[in-house]
């Protein structure tokens, strides 16, 4: 059996599964009884200034888009930060940190971008015997309008600023937590390593309009007559996530910056695949408000097969093992050839694959008339859709033709030489190595 | 009060209206939304695909199960009554397993195809309940065209005609439209009166007179037709049937099984009618497993089908044998009757076992005798009525690929007409196609 233990910025949990903050971890009631499931820790729901409490909308606040069978895919929300009274929240954290001290529990916060309002409230925090914070610079929808969440998150210099009034006035690790809905997160991650943060996590939610009610002419979720844009998480937004992750995980700048990855987990695959991306550990929300809090026992088993299957003991095994990996596009092995192959025995004869590549990519499929699909050599640019498009898993295949061998489309031999588009002739700007 | 099982010969009454009512419920009753969802969700939207190849009317299934999947069953309802303008019926009497639901790439992948017809059921009952009859017709050409049999061929052939601008008139031996969709069907296949419903639905594209009582041999001749009218479809199926030819077939309790089908379909209350204790069918078609299975289904005790062939020779699909199963209908393969015992009625049939030596089949010798106070014969339609100087191919009306007979002017399709299956949806490619042959040859 693997040792699923994590410890992140020293806090430790029995595995690297946290709820994200969200309505799952928005109460006691929810966060007991995703500890008794069997989850490694929580984000606290956002919490806000003392005072009243902020007001959510009364009609729906989610909308989504599904797959097949109904499957959800992308979930949007105008949720606001907690709605429950600020010393309320607090006193429940204590208690349940006290019930669960082998759990993590991280608060997460969002008062206005003034050192009064951070220093009012992180003593308040210390007190609860939480593990540590996490900034929500994230949220994309009605908290962004009052000058916080996203607000703050897509001004690095306010980043960095609200990073070390934190710092100052808290002494346990603070983690700041990325909008997606900026061009490069590169720059909002270097400050808040620059602000002092002990860790990023990434990503909060992907502003969205999921759907229009045709007959209302609103966007949904459709409030009375009118809809705003929400926040899009879930299946969905994985790839964005992971490659926001690998961004910060790759940049020279922020290498070695601990990462907390948020975005569409809902199998142990996407967990590992996110921790060999960078990050120490991951956080879901999507998965949990769609199939309730035992899903993380697979996600347990899973990661516990596969780190068995590998021979990996420890989550640092493995934690960062892809980032080497990620490159640019410029440095793709131009030299590398490979050719998709249809296993006969495997074909279902469905034409998937005859209709994609005749009708948008290379006309690189043959189709016989009893329905015998095969690749040709000479056209096939191993674009990797028809694999893609196959509904049956593991049918086609890319096979790569080594080198020595002749390229049927080009009619070159296959070199086993490195060559990218940094020397390559058609390169204007060319370095060719002479 | 509902007379057992077991009472012998031949009584109504076995099971009570609510068992009955059971019996003869859809077998495969309407998907909900939800469950026409998830079904739609399963096909692939195949390139070229397969099962619309392997359907005679060449429905763009992919196309119809897409539309049911974006929400829009009444445009796939228009999908598929464009190339099959009987596509309700079909959905419910077409033997899929062997067509459409056969040729599915997830048959070969899983085991498990699409469930096209019950899909198809989806998409057109949602249409038909709307009332909606999305076609219109043409301009009027002043043709006009008679059509003989108002069946399956002849309907399709009718509407077609109609929608492109001629005017149409059917005639019909009998009393009402459909032919065997109204009088042969099996009951729990075409429930509610929908064999009614949807020649009324059909009927709502105009043009169309229909004329009842009005036989091709009797009231009407085909030289009278064509100098009537401007083209002759001859749609008037398979009206005689084959004889036995066992002693004692004209004992009490001997039938013809259509017969027997055509009496329950137009039975208004089928706890009147009279079922045998023990009831042997002889054949091995779809028209033997309809006439065990519904008697079954009316409270005979023990019913039996004795085919003279192995089950791989069996008319009816491996489907439809295991159907006539499940409802308690025992298959005897390689037996033939030899005579029909009993005093006036009949009491037993005695069956030969047979063998088959080089494709011809001969009797072992040996004999079994089955208790039997109803035997139903099941053993093949033939042509009836057909007017002299039509060429004939085998034993129906000859027909080239586009349904013109030897003698110019006239058509034929559907079971009287040479070439195809004789399924229900073979009978409307053949009257749509035919349609098109005559439009193109009235308007060239
Ligand atoms: C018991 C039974 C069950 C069946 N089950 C199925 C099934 O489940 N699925 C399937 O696909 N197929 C089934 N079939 C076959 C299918 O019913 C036929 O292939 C189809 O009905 C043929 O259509 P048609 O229009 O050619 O002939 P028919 O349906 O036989 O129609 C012929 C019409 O012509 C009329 N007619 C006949 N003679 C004359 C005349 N001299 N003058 C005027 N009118 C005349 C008749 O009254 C009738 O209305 C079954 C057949 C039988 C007998
Ligand atoms: C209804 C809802 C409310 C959320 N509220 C918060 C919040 O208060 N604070 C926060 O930092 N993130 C909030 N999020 C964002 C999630 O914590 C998480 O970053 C995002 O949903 C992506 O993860 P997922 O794909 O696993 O859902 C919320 C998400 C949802 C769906
Ligand atoms: S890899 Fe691309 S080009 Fe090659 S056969 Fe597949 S779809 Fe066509």
């Amino acid at each position: 059996m693997a040792d699923l233990t994590a410890d992140f910025l020293g806090i430790k949990s029995p595995n690297p599964f946290w709820l994200a903050s969200a309505p799952p971890t928005d109460k006691e009631y929810n966060v007991r009884r995703a500890f008794e499931a069997g989850w490694g820790g929580v984000v606290w729901k956002t919490l806000g200034s003392e005072g009243p409490p902020v007001v959510n909308v009364n009609g729906p606040r989610y909308g989504a888009i599904w797959g097949a069978d109904r499957r959800l895919l992308g979930l949007n929300n105008i949720e606001l930060i907690t709605d429950r009274p600020l010393e309320v929240n607090l006193e429940e954290i204590a208690r349940v940190k006290k019930d669960y001290p082998d759990r993590a529990i991280i608060v997460s916060l969002m008062v206005p971008c003034e050192e009064q309002a951070w220093k009012d409230i992180l003593p308040r925090v210390e007190a609860t015997g939480a593990d540590g914070i996490e900034l929500n610079f994230g949220c994309p929808h009605g908290m962004a309008e009052r000058g916080m969440g996203s607000a703050v998150g897509q001004v690095p210099e306010y980043i960095q600023m609200v990073t070390e009034w934190c710092k100052k006035y808290y002494s346990k690790p603070v983690i700041v937590k990325l909008t997606p809905n900026i061009t490069d997160i590169r720059f909002p991650a270097r400050a808040a390593k620059a602000g002092g943060a002990d860790a990023v996590s990434l990503i909060n939610t992907i502003n969205s309009i999921v759907s229009v009610d045709l007959d209302a002419m609103a966007p949904e979720p459709t409030i009375g007559d009118k809809g705003t844009h929400g926040g899009y998480c879930g299946p969905a937004v994985k790839p964005i996530a992971l490659n926001m992750v690998a961004e910060i995980a790759r940049c020279p700048q922020t290498h070695g910056l601990p990462i907390s990855a948020i975005g569409g987990v809902t199998t142990w695959r996407d967990a590992a695949e996110f921790m060999t991306m960078g990050a120490g550990n991951v956080q879901v929300c999507t998965a949990a408000m769609t199939y309730g809090f035992n899903v993380v026992k697979e996600m347990i088993s899973g990661l516990n097969q596969w780190m068995d299957d590998k021979g990996y003991d420890t989550l640092d095994d493995f934690v960062g093992k892809a980032v080497p990996n990620v490159t640019d596009w410029q440095y793709l092995n131009l030299n590398y050839v490979a050719k998709a192959k249809i296993n006969q025995d495997d074909c279902i004869k469905c034409g998937r694959c005859f209709a994609a590549c005749e009708d948008t990519s290379h006309q690189a499929i043959a189709m016989s008339d009893d329905r015998v699909f095969t690749v040709k050599d000479d056209e096939c640019v191993a674009c990797n859709l028809c694999v893609n498009v196959c509904p049956v898993e593991g049918c086609i295949t890319m096979e790569q033709v080594p080198a020595g061998q002749i390229d049927e489309r080009t009619g070159k031999v296959v070199s086993d030489d490195y060559a990218n588009w940094t020397t390559h002739p058609n390169n204007p700007a060319s370095t060719a190595a002479e | 009060m509902a007379t057992s099982h077991q009472a012998s010969s031949i009584e109504a009454g076995r099971l009570s209206a609510a068992e009955i009512a059971e019996n003869f419920g859809d077998l495969h009753p309407q998907y909900e939304p939800h469950e026409a969802a998830v079904a739609a969700d399963r096909c692939y939207f195949c390139y070229d695909a397969p099962c619309m190849t392997a359907c005679p009317t060449a429905i763009d299934i992919p196309q119809f199960i897409r539309e049911i999947q974006a929400g829009h069953p009444e445009s796939a309802a228009k999908t598929i009554l464009e190339q099959n303008i009987l596509g309700g019926m079909c959905a419910r009497v077409c033997p899929t397993e062997t067509l459409c639901e056969e040729a599915c790439v997830r048959e070969a992948a899983e085991g498990k195809p699409v469930e096209i017809g019950r899909l198809q059921r989806y998409a057109t009952d949602k249409l038909m309940e709307k009332g909606v009859h999305p076609f219109s017709r043409a301009e009027p050409t002043g043709k006009t065209v008679a059509v003989v049999g108002a069946g399956p061929a002849g309907l399709s052939a009718a509407h077609r005609l109609a929608m492109l601008g001629h005017d149409v008139t059917v005639y019909d031996r009998k009393a009402k439209a459909g032919g065997l969709n109204e009088f042969g069907i099996a009951a729990y296949k075409s429930t509610n009166d929908f064999a009614a419903q949807e020649v009324a639905w059909l009927l709502q594209i105009g043009g169309i007179t229909v004329e009842y009582g009005k036989s091709l041999g009797a009231e009407l001749t085909l030289d009278a037709l064509k100098a009537d009218f401007d083209a002759v479809f001859l749609s008037i199926g398979l009206g005689g049937v084959n004889a036995l030819r066992a002693t004692g077939e004209d004992k009490g309790g001997v039938r013809d099984a259509v017969e027997f089908i055509a009496e329950l379909r137009q039975a208004d209350d089928l706890t009147s009618l009279p079922v045998g204790r023990n009831v042997v069918v002889i054949g091995g078609g779809m028209t033997a497993v309809d006439a065990a299975v519904q008697s079954k289904l009316l409270g005979a005790e023990n019913v039996t089908i004795a085919y003279r062939r192995g089950r791989d020779a069996m008319g009816a699909s491996r489907y439809e044998q295991d159907l006539a199963a499940t409802k308690g209908v025992k298959l005897m393969f390689n037996v033939q009757p030899k005579a029909i015992h009993g005093n006036g009625s009949c009491v037993e049939i005695e069956l030969e076992y047979t063998s088959a030596t080089d494709g011809t089949l001969q009797g072992t010798g040996e004999t079994v005798r089955l208790a039997a106070d109803q035997i139903y014969k099941a053993i093949g339609q033939t042509l009836q009525d057909q007017p002299d100087g039509l060429a004939l191919e085998g034993r129906k009306i000859k027909v080239d690929d586009a349904g013109r007979t030897s003698v110019a002017g006239v058509w034929a399709g559907g079971d009287c007409a040479s070439g195809g299956e004789d399924l229900t949806v073979t009978a409307v490619a053949e009257g749509r196609d035919a349609a098109m042959d005559i439009h193109a040859s009235l308007i060239g």
